[in-house]
């Protein structure tokens, strides 16, 4: 138990909340490099794969390519984004923003592709446009799986967004890192437990998101 | 956010020659990646198996399993790599226990998701015809749950061909072709950087395909429904 008292000393500590090493800081850091990267990967993802979604295409080729995506591995990507761009936060961004891409698209595709045929034809027998069909049938009815996809797509970049440290980056990674090469396991266990804790902010974001958002009868329907 | 954009390295993007003179380095971190890749895979498929079985067997023990595996997930993974060494120090099997624990969480779901998605009709004229328990796990249950249970170990492997690398921070023994490219940023030199982040790359396709592949030798009817998990 001693540890862990260790560890809550050095979260008393006047000294590890401020300045550019201080918790708020590296928090900051943390929070504004997932979030750059989760809204970019959102506004490209979403509504290609609700269009490709509600349009008769096949889709397979960006499907399979969003596949291929999700098999490269985070470290290579940030390693390769360095020998391209050099050191910084361009190369942790476009790695967040690879990582985040594939399930965001392919849960908005498949959900809104997989909405009942009855629902969308008795939307369009009603006379409503395409447009219309989409805005306020499927996307209603796809919202708890985009949703899904979007807070896996969340906790992997707040997790993965430690990896920037490795490349002298900024964020949570740092206490991890540089914890490690003064083996000062105090500091690299107050990282982990922030961006653990981080983590269940967003899980906890997405579901009362999911709660406020998705009408009560699909929720109901969903949950049987 | 304001690091100023640093070259890591003036010098030619690749030297061919370095590639050549450490033709042995490469070809064994490689072997190594492989080797850890599997062992890992194979430990986590072992582990989530018992997992699986006594999750289906007593309902309520599903959540819990859930619950820790997926907590062990959202741990970042230099964190867990990190914080192991001092109990097993810097060694392989630090790596291995961090990467196995990665894999319990995906491989544990696939398998009771797979199992859970056998028809009840199918399950019941298996006990119907006499099959024992067991015999209707081995001989029913699981064949018909073999594409959600591969691309559970799709994922799996994928993920610890990507991770793995990272516990090249351990040392150099311990990360495949992660000491590739710790060697390259410690000392500024592209070359190792390159061709140890292209070959993950390539490892990590490569077994996604090879799985796939796998996938549809041993599950023919899967692909003749054009059902693809």
């Amino acid at each position: 138990m001693s540890f862990l008292h260790d560890v809550f000393v050095w979260f008393n500590d006047p000294v590890n909340w401020s300045g550019s090493n201080g918790v708020p800081a590296r928090v900051l850091e943390h929070v504004v490099l997932s979030l750059v990267a989760l809204l970019v990967a959102a506004a490209v993802a979403v509504p290609t794969g609700a269009l490709l979604g509600a349009s008769q295409r096949k889709g397979t080729v960006l499907i399979n390519l969003a596949n291929v995506g999700r098999a490269i591995p985070s470290f290579a990507v940030l390693v390769l984004g360095v020998i391209w761009l050099g050191l910084g936060s361009a190369p942790v961004v476009i790695t967040l923003v690879l990582l985040a891409l594939p399930p965001i698209f392919v849960f908005t595709f498949t959900a809104v592709r997989e909405v009942d045929a009855a629902v969308v034809d008795s939307a369009r027998g009603m006379g409503m446009t395409e447009r219309a069909v989409l805005w306020r049938v499927r996307l209603p009815l796809a919202r708890p799986l985009i949703l899904y996809g979007l807070r896996l797509s969340s906790a992997a970049v707040i997790a993965t967004a430690t990896l920037a440290a490795l490349i002298g980056g900024g964020g949570l990674g740092r206490y991890i890192v540089d914890g490690f090469s003064v083996r000062d396991y105090r500091v690299i266990f107050a990282g982990t437990v922030l961006v653990v804790g981080l983590v269940l902010i967003s899980e906890a974001f997405f579901a009362m998101l999911e709660r406020t958002t998705v009408s009560p009868g699909i929720r109901r329907a969903a949950e049987t | 956010m304001t690091t100023p954009i640093a070259q890591l390295d003036s010098g030619p993007l690749i030297r061919w020659s370095w590639i050549t003179d450490h033709g042995d380095l490469i070809l064994s971190n490689l072997v190594q990646h492989l080797v850890l890749t599997f062992v890992t895979v194979a430990i986590g498929f072992v582990l989530s198996m018992l997992l699986a079985v006594v999750a289906l067997r007593f309902r309520f023990t599903f959540a819990p399993i859930n619950a820790v595996t997926g907590i062990m997930y959202a741990v970042p993974s230099i964190a867990l790599f990190v914080l192991l060494t001092p109990l097993t120090g810097l060694t392989t099997l630090t790596a291995e226990i961090a990467l196995i624990s990665y894999t319990l969480q995906i491989l544990t779901r696939s398998i009771v998701a797979g199992i859970d998605g056998v028809p009840p009709a199918v399950r019941e004229s298996a006990t119907g015809m006499g099959y024992t328990d067991r015999q209707r796990l081995w001989h029913v249950e699981l064949p018909l749950a073999l594409p959600v249970i591969l691309s559970g170990v799709r994922i799996a492997t994928v993920t610890t061909v990507g991770l793995l690398p990272v516990a090249g921070l351990l040392g150099s023994d311990q990360g495949g072709l992660g000491e590739l490219i710790f060697d390259g940023l410690t000392r500024f030199f592209n070359t190792p950087l390159l061709v140890g982040a292209v070959l993950v790359v390539a490892v990590a396709v490569a077994c996604d395909l090879l799985l796939v592949g796998v996938q549809q030798v041993l599950t023919p009817w899967a692909r003749r429904r054009g059902t693809s998990a």
